[in-house]
């Protein structure tokens, strides 16, 4: 006779065990649900196809924009529906995440350049290029694609610029311009700080890492430089260890924000808005969250500073609202009709100018460059130098910046050198590729 | 001609006969009638969390699962790799102090605040009013507790102008983003965000306890604290270690609280079990290894769940 035999209550007291654990797992699981709904797209009563469009765009456009031209597309195209399936980014990303390793991944998604590369090797998101092929489609007037191999896997829509602004106000009493190169910069910023307020600041928080895209690597590919030699990591070149030694010395000066390390990009434009803060590099869309918040408050945008003596072309960071076709779509040639209206001249100057952003269509032009002229200067400065993200199409994009943000953060609290930072993010990237 | 039956023959007419097949039918039927009343709880135990887990164990053992059309099985590579990740490690360690210090200090907090919301020196109608104030931050979803607590500790926040302006300080503190302080803030914002749990409970037992108890410590001359060491502790007992148990499990798991205000950080002065796994399925979409330490995890938490079962079915 077994032990469990001989003593059934030892059963018992296990299977409840593994209940009591499983009942503790699904209360204490969060509210992230994927929508059960997300498909492939289904034929509609009548015959009609059902496009389904992932998104975070809706909720981050004015009412009814993103509606309304679906509706424009809609009319165009007798037959084809699009049912819009919109959240904030983070959840977006989830419910993307969540499709495509289950094959439920909307006909149509919105896409973040730091995914690309992990859904091309899930095989998740269709070759673009064979379905531009197909439809005949001009593609010299997109102005950028991602490829991973020489194929496309998404299309930029619409494009955020990240740039400096500065407090006008702040930088007339501190008796500074608006800076140019790095020197310029630290004068500035050591200008700006006093009291409550300091002169820069610096998001590094590990849940959102992308302070390290648009706030620290940046600073290489405003003077030219990269992180990435031949696609491989090189975050050890002077390049980068020019710009972390830049960020560390201005940290040692006291002119960021205290709080790096949890600092979201949220928080970096609210301490910007109420004035507690003189220079932050930010996206172009934070614009009018700034106007609405504090009408009062003048700014400039301007060119991140080089490293004194470039003269050169500088990269300006930014980040896009991609587009993409899940493989698992059964409408494929659909979906490419709705990515062609999107980057049509007209639609895509529409969403540019809903979204104050620059176009992805090389012809749009949106009306807000030529009515604002905060617009108008950002456009000239974007113009003027050549986009620059090195993290689009790099693989797991988003912890190969925490693992960036983890070692700036050792560098920061003095735990470790700058050269053994970079050495450790050096090891830490090529273990990731 | 007489007849006659042999004893054998006798026993066996005496035997019954074989039950029709009506009956076995019916004998059939009255034993699985009641997996049949089982039948939807089964079901749904089997589909929500059977399958789940198994499939779980089942990734733990492949590589690339999700994520590459065709995976292999590793055996225990997968566990190999979480276990010797020091990463790993300091996670554990954050979680055992996470929980365990927010075990006791519930308890403390609760037993402290049960104590008083029960004493007879308050009027009821005060009594309600400090309810309702210590129950508050139960009622907080732990998104609003974050967000709260994010601004309250911030260097612009409400606490350090309160720790500047009294003059504990020379210079606001950074309670999050500070190394050395960050896990600190984190438990204490999750004591502050669970005591209340224990608080009602404790408050429910000790008003199950019954009057004549303490009427004969008293009479044995026993004062306030012998009658709360013998009388009140005692009673009590069971609850504590039911609620001790539960929370401990409960706090170990805990993701939102950390992942909203330090993201694990800063370095990995706040990385919990959760949030490692949350990040090795998340952020490098490492499936395998994630599933390997999601199973560690489960394999922990059925230890303290058997502890649980144990004592609540000694209880019975």
């Amino acid at each position: 006779m077994s032990n469990g035999a001989r003593n059934p209550n030892r059963w018992l007291a296990f299977s409840a065990s593994i209940a009591v654990v499983a009942l503790t797992a699904a209360c204490s699981s969060g509210g992230t649900t994927a929508s059960p709904d997300t498909g492939t797209g289904d034929g509609g009563s009548d015959g009609d196809v059902v496009l389904e469009f992932a998104q975070w765009w809706e909720p981050e456009l004015p009412d009814g924009v993103l509606r309304g031209l679906m509706d424009e597309f809609e009319a165009e195209n007798p037959g084809i529906t699009v049912e819009l399936l919109s959240g904030p980014y983070a959840s977006t990303k989830e419910q993307v995440v969540a499709g495509a390793a289950s094959g439920t991944m909307s006909d149509v998604v919105g896409l973040d350049g730091a995914w690309v590369s992990d859904f091309v090797q899930q095989g998740a998101i269709a070759d673009l290029s064979a379905l531009m092929d197909d439809a005949g489609y001009d593609q010299t007037q997109l102005a950028s694609q991602v490829q991973l191999d020489g194929s496309t896997y998404m299309v930029p829509v619409v494009n955020f610029a990240y740039m400096l602004f500065s407090n006008d106000a702040m930088l007339a009493d501190a008796g500074v311009d608006v800076p140019s190169t790095r020197s310029e910069f630290a004068d500035a910023a050591a200008a700006l700080t006093s009291g409550n307020t300091t002169g820069w600041i610096l998001p590094l928080s590990l849940e959102a890492p992308n302070g390290i895209q648009n706030d620290v690597m940046s600073w290489v590919w405003a003077s030219g430089g990269s992180m990435l030699d031949n696609g491989q990591p090189d975050v050890t070149n002077d390049d980068v260890k020019s710009a972390v030694e830049f960020i560390v010395d201005l940290d040692s000066a006291g002119v960021i924000a205290p709080g790096a390390a949890t600092l979201k990009e949220q928080d970096k434009v609210e301490e910007f808005t109420n004035g507690r803060v003189g220079m932050m590099i930010s996206s172009l869309a934070h614009i009018n969250t700034i106007r609405e918040s504090n009408p009062d408050l003048e700014f400039t945008i301007s060119a991140l500073p080089a490293a004194d003596g470039y003269s050169g072309e500088r990269g300006t960071p930014y980040a896009s609202w991609g587009i993409g076709v899940a493989e698992n779509s059964e409408h494929k040639a659909e979906a490419w009709k709705l990515i062609d209206f999107l980057m049509s001249e007209s639609s895509n100057a529409q969403l540019a100018d809903a979204a104050n952003a620059f176009p992805g269509n090389t012809t749009a032009r949106p009306e807000f460059v030529d009515n604002d002229p905060i617009f108008q200067e950002a456009f000239d400065v974007w113009q003027a130098g050549y986009p620059a993200n090195e993290f689009v199409g790099l693989p797991v994009a988003e912890q190969l910046m925490r693992d960036f943000s983890e070692q700036l953060q050792r560098v920061l609290a003095g735990e470790i050198s700058v050269d053994e930072a970079l050495e450790n993010a050096q090891a830490a990237w090529t273990d990731e590729f | 001609m007489t007849a006659t039956l042999t004893p054998e023959v006798e026993a066996a007419d005496r035997q019954p006969t074989p039950p029709s097949s009506r009956v076995r039918l019916r004998r059939l039927w009255d034993r699985l009638t009641p997996f049949g009343f089982l039948s939807p709880t089964l079901i749904l135990l089997i589909i929500l969390m059977v399958t789940p887990i198994a499939m779980v164990v089942g990734y733990s053992l492949m590589d690339r699962v999700i994520t590459a059309p065709e995976s292999n099985f590793v055996g225990f590579e997968n566990y190999v790799e979480v276990l010797t990740d020091p990463v790993f490690a300091t996670a554990v360690k954050n979680t055992i102090y996470f929980a365990g210090v927010s075990v006791v200090a519930h308890f403390v907090l609760g037993m402290g605040f049960a104590l008083m919301l029960n004493s007879p020196i308050l009027s009821h109608r005060l009594k309600a009013v400090f309810r309702t104030i210590y129950i508050l931050p139960w009622l907080f979803t732990i998104a609003i507790v974050a967000v709260l607590w994010r601004m309250l500790l911030s260097p612009n926040g409400i606490v350090n102008y309160l720790v500047t302006t009294f003059g504990f300080t020379e210079s606001s503190v950074e309670w999050l983003s500070d190394p050395n302080l960050a896990l600190h803030a984190v438990t204490f914002i999750n004591i502050w965000s669970g005591y209340p749990f224990f608080m009602i409970s404790l408050l429910a037992g000790l008003q199950g306890i019954p009057r004549d108890l303490y009427e004969a410590a008293r009479i044995d001359r026993a004062g306030p604290i012998k009658q709360f060491l013998h009388v009140t502790l005692p009673q009590l007992k069971p609850i504590v270690i039911s609620m001790a148990l539960l929370d401990f499990i409960w706090t170990t798991q805990q993701f939102a609280l950390i992942w909203m205000t330090t993201g694990g950080g800063p370095i990995n002065r706040t990385e919990m079990v959760s949030t490692y796994t949350y990040k090795l399925a998340f952020a490098t979409y490492d499936f395998s290894v994630a599933s390997a330490a999601a199973v560690i995890v489960l394999v922990l938490s059925m230890v303290l769940a058997f502890f649980y079962v144990r004592h609540q079915k000694s209880r019975d």
